[in-house]
């Protein structure tokens, strides 16, 4: 069953091993492309993401005429063409890119789909609870397993400390997306939490994916 | 041997030297005379020692020849290579050369606040009737170290400039001259704490009124850098210096519209050093300098002790002559005449012992000397003058609004203010006389009929602002008038909709409805908005900003924006009311050489802190756009920084009340002298405020900035600015401003 699942999961990243971005019209308008089927676009870069992509198309409306910057690196894998110089609705698809995911993107998505987030309830810093963090420390984090109404973390808001007790499914703390000290938005996951029966099976998974992939 | 393998390096040595000040090996017989070193320093041990000494010889005959004719010829920018060369004395190397002993101040070599900037106090040797004297004085320059990465090329962080200012402070407070030696190509243009553009503006403010004598002496006087420790009673400048108001390189990159990582033409960057005239001889020319130090040929460098011996000379000779200035004993008065027919020829010791302390007097002789002179700076260099029948009746209307004005404020308002505070103290001490009287009476009243607290009590209410807009529909702008949307930048980040023009330009005074962005606007919105109706006049409008150094394409430029502004400057002073108050304005704006400031900008605005402090108004600087000092007008440019930094201290220190407020772009010289120094300085929203811009930070730096590093939000986070106003608050904000900050001493302290 176990080869099985993890057969599942790596097929289907292997049978599509891409990530698409949509790109919908924000507003009416008429519309000209800048770029053609296939072509290679750059995305958002820059320290501060602060250099805009590659034009991808112009909306015009208004005697404004809107330039829309392709998001992400890769292939435009398609487009209407169909609509150049033609006026479109808000919200129609124009153009997909097609860029191919990488084994930190996959592992994520994976992680994504079995592990029960752990959501920050107030913008604050968090820190591990003093006897799950020593625990932490001792066996590492993967080790540690929590349970409904443990208390796993201290809120940190305003020079004031809160006690924040762990709500959901058992199982162990697989992945830590704080750090120490540094404040978090309200509901960014904080933890992942996976059930201890699933923890092989996806360790598995992470490392064929590690393995197998390029 | 070993003489002759000595005089063989020497030789390389100077080969390489000529080899840098020339940019190559191109040049008369540099390549030939470099083939014999090589063939003889391979060959040494080959040959004979006669056949060596007479091939050393004619090397060094070469040598000298090639010299001589680099020497006659040097053009600007080898001047400034030879400035560059790690060869060049340092401050370090004066230090040791020309003071007796000193010690560093506030860190030491690596171990520094700031390495590129040093302070020490040092004494300096003088020798008269036989015997020696050691007077104290401050030394504060930058250092470029020979070669030592950690100098930063003497390129002074903003923390390193307050440093020299603390020192500065500490030679006022003993009252010891102080020595500023200036070898810097520029700040560091960064914008942390407590700023680049804003601490040189503390520097230059402090310096104008700095109680002890101030000599500098230029080597490398790169622009605001060069300021941040330039403003003296009297300036050397090294006869190889230079000093500008912007590198060659960063001149050509702009007058040839050069793409960043682009390479700039070296011949560009030759002419760019021609055009602004940043030689000793050109600047003692212009006036921006008091005498040159004659250099070794081709420049001196740090082993040359007998440069160091002149510049020991030039230096006492220098702080002598301004202390002597201030003395009113005759005698005095007829060596310092001497010295001064005496030229540059007389390298002798001063014979007599001339003490550098001053007394209360002769401060205030200091310092009106060095208010006039720099008063005078650049006087000549733009056009508009006034004949000589206007300009007499002008000093003659001066004058009677000078007594008229001392009348009604000086004279008139203390007898009021006295009378005022006799009625006050009679009063206050009447009623507790009173009150005691009255006490048992009131307190039985209050117990038969108790009143009810705070019921009647009539709460202290704001003076009548009135409505802040209330004829704001009177002007449009013209931007307003296109059909068509536009989008807002944030409108990603926030959403913001589409803006339709008239909307935006008209109802929303070129605001985002939703984010809250300003669209830029041209001046006479705010000319239309913040000022009273029919309050304004203008004065000074004939003053021209000119073409000092006659740099070739600038005249037809120059003629393009008066013709497309209507106006002969890029700054507009006005008299005017808001809301009932009567102040002065000065207005930076765009569309004029996009608000630089030249020799016109900077007399206009000292005449307009001038009638300031004569009708005793508050003044206000609204910076609509400034992109920094004129290039074209070179150094003539940069004195324009102490200048109107002098104008406007002498201005606050008498009584008024001083605001600043930036809207569009604010950059360079003049946020970084008479602009940074005021107290109160504020910003209109989406405004942004700096030293440098982000091509040469990152240029200059080799690291890259954020996109918002110098929106108003982040220079109101450092501490830079007061507050952020909306366009649209702007009269009702600076009304509230001018009652908050002036209050009653609105019309002066």
């Amino acid at each position: 069953m176990d080869d099985s699942y993890v057969n599942e999961i790596l097929a289907q990243y292997r049978a599509d091993p891409y990530g698409y971005v949509d790109s919908h019209t924000i507003h009416t308008g008429s519309i000209n492309f800048y770029v053609k089927k296939d072509e290679k676009v750059e995305g958002v870069s820059g320290e501060w993401r602060h250099i805009s992509g590659t034009k991808l198309y112009s909306l015009h409306r208004e005697g404004n005429d809107k330039p829309v910057f392709s998001r992400s690196s890769g292939i435009v894998s398609s487009i209407r063409t169909d609509l150049e110089g033609k006026f479109v609705e808000a919200g129609e698809k124009v153009i997909t890119i097609r860029y191919p995911l990488k084994k930190r993107e996959i592992i994520e998505k994976i992680l994504r789909r079995v592990l029960v987030p752990f959501k920050a309830p107030e913008r604050a810093k968090y820190f591990f609870s003093l006897d799950i963090q020593s625990r932490i420390d001792k066996f590492g984090h993967r080790s540690v397993a929590v349970k409904p109404g443990d208390e796993i973390l201290t809120m940190s808001l305003m020079k004031r400390d809160t006690p924040i007790y762990y709500q959901g499914e058992p199982g162990i703390i697989h992945s830590v997306y704080f750090q120490p000290g540094i404040t978090m938005e309200q509901d960014e996951p904080l933890i992942g939490i996976c059930p201890a029966e699933k923890l092989p099976v996806i360790q598995k998974v992470i490392n064929r994916v590690k393995a197998e992939w390029e | 041997m070993e003489d002759l393998r000595k005089k063989l390096l020497t030789c390389e040595e100077r080969l390489t030297y000529l080899s840098h000040i020339k940019a190559g090996d191109e040049w008369g017989n540099i390549a030939g005379l470099r083939e014999n070193l090589l063939t003889l320093r391979d060959s040494f041990y080959d040959l004979a020692p006669e056949k060596i000494t007479t091939k050393v010889k004619s090397l060094e005959e070469g040598l000298h020849f090639l010299e001589t004719r680099c020497e006659e010829n040097l053009t600007p920018m080898e001047r400034v290579r030879i400035v560059r060369s790690p060869l060049r004395f340092s401050l370090k190397d004066i230090l040791e050369n020309v003071y007796e002993d000193y010690t560093e101040l506030g860190g030491a070599e690596e171990t520094n606040i700031d390495p590129s900037m040093v302070a020490a106090k040092a004494n300096i040797l003088r020798r008269a009737k036989n015997k020696n004297f050691t007077q104290q004085v401050m030394v504060i320059g930058q250092e470029k170290g020979h070669g030592e990465e950690y100098r930063n090329g003497g390129s002074c962080k903003p923390w390193g400039n307050e440093k020299a200012l603390r020192y500065m402070q500490v030679a006022q407070t003993e009252g010891i001259p102080i020595h500023f030696y200036i070898f810097t190509p520029g700040s560091f243009p960064i914008e942390d704490y407590p700023g680049a553009a804003q601490q040189i503006a503390r520097n230059i403010y402090t310096m104008t009124k700095l109680r002890v004598p101030l000599i500098s002496m230029i080597s490398e006087g790169g622009s605001g850098g060069a300021e941040a420790i330039g403003l003296s009673d009297f300036r050397l400048m090294c006869s190889h210096g230079y000093y500008s108001v912007i590198s060659p390189e960063g001149a050509a990159a702009i007058e040839g519209k050069i793409r960043e990582g682009g390479k700039v033409p070296a011949e560009l960057i030759e002419s760019c050093a021609e055009r602004l005239h940043i030689t000793a001889r050109d600047n003692l020319k212009l006036g921006t300098i008091d005498r040159i130090i004659e250099e070794n040929p081709l420049g001196a460098k740090h082993d040359d002790f007998s440069f160091f011996k002149k510049l020991r000379y030039e230096v006492m000779r220098a702080t002598d002559e301004v202390v002597l200035k201030t003395k009113s004993l005759r005698a005095f008065r007829a060596y310092e005449l001497k010295l001064e027919k005496s030229g540059e020829s007389v390298m002798d010791e001063p014979q007599i012992d001339i003490s550098w302390d001053l007394n209360e007097d002769e401060i205030k002789r200091l310092l009106q000397r060095r208010s006039k002179k720099y008063r005078q700076m650049a006087k000549d260099s733009y056009g508009g003058r006034t004949a000589n029948l206007t300009s007499f009746m002008q000093r003659l209307k001066n004058n009677t609004s000078k007594a008229y004005y001392s009348f009604r404020y000086d004279i008139l308002r203390s007898q009021q203010k006295q009378v005022k505070q006799v009625i006050k103290d009679v009063s206050g001490e009447s009623s507790v006389f009173f009150k005691q009287l009255t006490a048992p009476f009131s307190a039985a009243y209050d117990f038969i009929i108790r009143k009810t607290d705070g019921k009647n009590v009539k709460l202290p209410v704001s003076g009548g602002y009135g409505d802040a807009l209330e004829f704001g529909d009177t002007y449009t702008s013209p931007l307003a008038n296109e059909d068509r949307t536009v989008t807002c930048p944030n409108s990603e980040k926030y959403g913001c909709k589409d803006l339709w023009v008239p909307d935006l330009y008209g109802e929303f005074c070129g605001v985002c409805e939703n984010c809250g962005h300003h669209f830029p606007l041209e001046y006479q919105w705010y000319l239309k908005h913040l000022l009273d109706r029919n309050s304004i006049r203008e004065f000074n409008r004939t003053i021209s900003a000119g073409n000092p150094l006659s740099s070739p394409g600038f005249e037809k430029r120059l003629q393009e924006a008066i013709r497309k502004t209507k106006r002969h400057s890029a700054i507009i002073t006005l008299e005017a009311r808001v809301m009932g108050v009567e102040i002065v304005i000065a207005m930076l704006y765009s569309n004029f050489r996009n608000g630089t400031v030249g020799a016109a900008e900077g007399e206009k605005f000292a005449q307009a802190c001038e009638k300031a402090k004569l009708k005793r108004r508050p003044f206000l600087a609204y910076i609509h756009t400034t992109g920094g000092i004129r290039i074209q007008e070179g150094t003539l440019g940069v004195v324009q920084m102490p200048k109107c930094t002098m104008a406007v201290r002498e201005y606050v220190d008498s009584g008024g009340l001083y605001i600043v407020v930036y809207d569009n772009n604010s950059y360079a010289g003049p946020v970084a002298s008479f602009l940074g120094c005021s107290h109160y300085q504020f910003a209109i929203r989406s405004s942004r405020i700096g030293f440098a811009g982000p091509r040469v930070i990152r240029e200059t730096t080799g690291s890259d900035i954020p996109p918002d590093y110098h929106s108003a939000r982040n220079a109101l986070k450092r501490g830079h600015i007061q507050g952020i106003w909306d366009r649209r608050d702007f009269r009702r904000n600076l009304h509230k401003a001018l009652h908050t900050m002036g209050g009653r001493n609105l019309y002066y302290r």
